[in-house]
């Protein structure tokens, strides 16, 4: 588990810094484009946009996402099978401390975990889910939950979403104010120091692109830590066809979650909502697809490890690359 | 002070720590150990303060089961008094194994199945046996960890020389257990 835990710190920093990378670029684009000098000043505004956006996801991100959601928090004697699958969970992982217990009253089945760290976490359910699904199906779904807790993902989903946020704020002022104020501008102060003209195009056209650029890194890490959590909840409940046959049946529902917001999707089992176009979908999903994380679960049989897994997955699709770190499939 | 005694107080210095740090480790981990077998007690007293909830529920409806109910009861009594890791653990496989056969034969009693007390009682013991078999995975790991470090170099000449005892596995033969197919019921 350990491993896991710190390879994925390894890549996820790598990936965060990547996006900080687009960041920083896009503000020195901007302040160059702006004023020729005023490059340091937009890596400066970024930043700040950053830090405070970051501040609130931080110190907010847990109560906003259960106030968004109107979930209500339960006890043992409201919900007793789902508290005891969630305090039999919390043994298997061996967390330190119980995870608060959410219900959130929608037809529509599916989950999602919060907290940055396991002393401090929550887990979340429809009442759809509970309705649904038998206990075997529910204890998968809650062991896909606090994997994510476990495998720190929503430390780090937080930190890239809100770099995704900061980008797409930046590149929107920017290019609004081009094609607004830019217009004025040039009309009052044509005389005054202006950003090279050149320089405008590239910004603007950076400006188009980064978003693009830092979303697509962002789903790409948000798919493959759902594999990686799916084969956490396998090793927990150490029985994989639980959570394939709760994946079958969300599969098999078409509502879509009332309260879902685009940008809580990555916290959730299975995308909130459905897709309506079906074109782009494997690029521009949070999720894998259903089906193909079914096959992987049920392609494990007996074996409920990380190699268990890893061989399945491999298998399924037809690559020897693997999902989980090597090191990873060895120690477990 | 010439530099070889320099060197010398060094090297001693080095090796005292390590000793020492060897040492901890192996505390460390006889603690965890300990630790990982307290959770496991718990949630096997807890089974043991179910069954007789749960006899006394079913008892009106399962007249003729007199023996399947009189060896749950004898099995917990035995497994109740049990003591040391070896005992224990049989005595608990035959617990088990009488829950099993006392599963098996609730499926012909539909009647139970509407008894609300009843159901709540059965939803405590699955999740209570769910969490022994988690609890004992965990303790298994962590026995694993701490007889490695007792065997292998060099820490095994500090668990010599302190008295550090393997520790013994705990293996339930759990008939129900969910690689075979299940009875729910």
């Amino acid at each position: 588990m350990w491993e896991v835990i710190r390879k994925n710190q390894r890549k996820s920093l790598f990936l965060l810094m990547l996006m900080g990378v687009v960041l920083v670029l896009l503000g020195y684009v901007i302040g160059i484009a702006i004023d020729p000098e005023g490059g340091f000043v937009g890596i400066i505004l970024a930043m700040v946009i950053y830090f405070i956006m970051m501040i609130v996801a931080f110190s907010q991100g847990k109560s906003i996402m259960l106030r968004m959601s109107n979930a209500r928090e339960i006890k043992k004697q409201d919900y007793p099978q789902l508290y005891n699958i969630v305090e039999e969970i919390r043994l298997s992982a061996g967390m330190p401390a119980m995870p608060k217990i959410y219900v959130i009253d929608d037809p529509a089945p599916n989950a999602f975990a919060a907290g940055m760290n396991p002393e401090k976490s929550v887990v979340a359910v429809t009442t759809g889910l509970l309705s649904m699904m038998n206990r075997d199906e529910l204890q998968g779904v809650v062991a896909h939950e606090i994997s994510h807790i476990i495998n720190r993902d929503i430390r780090y989903m937080t930190l890239a979403t809100v770099m995704v946020g900061t980008v797409a704020i930046l590149s929107q002022i920017f290019v609004r104010s081009m094609i607004f104020g830019g217009m004025r501008g040039g009309r009052s102060s044509s005389g005054n120091k202006k950003g090279h003209p050149i320089m405008l195009i590239v910004a603007l056209l950076f400006a188009i692109l980064a978003p693009i650029a830092v979303r697509l890194l962002y789903l790409s890490v948000s798919r493959k830590r759902e594999y990686l959590a799916d084969a956490s909840a396998a090793r927990l409940t150490r029985y994989p066809e639980g959570l394939a046959s709760a994946l079958e049946k969300i599969a098999g529902s078409t509502r879509d979650l009332k309260v879902a917001d685009k940008s809580m999707a990555p916290m959730y089992i299975a995308n909130p909502l459905k897709p309506k176009g079906q074109r782009l979908r494997n690029l521009s999903s949070t999720h894998p697809p259903l089906n193909e994380r079914i096959r992987i679960l049920r392609g494990m049989g007996k074996n409920s490890s990380y190699a268990g897994y890893q061989e399945a997955y491999q298998s399924v699709t037809g690559t020897s690359k693997g999902i989980i770190p090597k090191s990873a499939v060895k120690q477990a | 002070m010439t530099t070889t005694t320099i060197i010398i107080l060094i090297i001693a210095i080095i090796l005292v720590i390590s000793l020492i740090s060897m040492y901890n480790r192996l505390v460390k981990l006889r603690n965890q150990v300990k630790n990982a077998w307290a959770q496991i007690d718990v949630q096997l007293k807890r089974r043991y303060d179910l069954i007789p909830n749960l006899i006394e529920t079913v008892k009106g409806y399962m007249k003729h089961e007199r023996e399947t109910l009189e060896a749950v009861t004898k099995m917990r009594a035995q497994a109740m008094e049990a003591s040391g890791i070896t005992d224990k653990a049989a005595a608990e496989s035959r617990l088990t194994s009488a829950l099993g056969q006392f599963k098996i034969a609730v499926e012909a009693y539909p009647d139970l199945k509407a008894n609300k007390n009843f159901l709540a009682l059965q939803e405590e013991l699955t999740s209570t046996e769910n969490k022994i078999s988690f609890a004992r995975q965990n303790y298994n790991d962590q026995v694993l960890f701490f007889n490695n470090k007792t065997e292998i170099f060099p820490s095994n000449i500090i668990a010599g020389m302190f008295g550090f005892k393997k520790e013994i596995f705990f293996e339930i033969e759990d008939k129900s257990e969910r690689a075979v197919p299940k009875v729910s019921f």
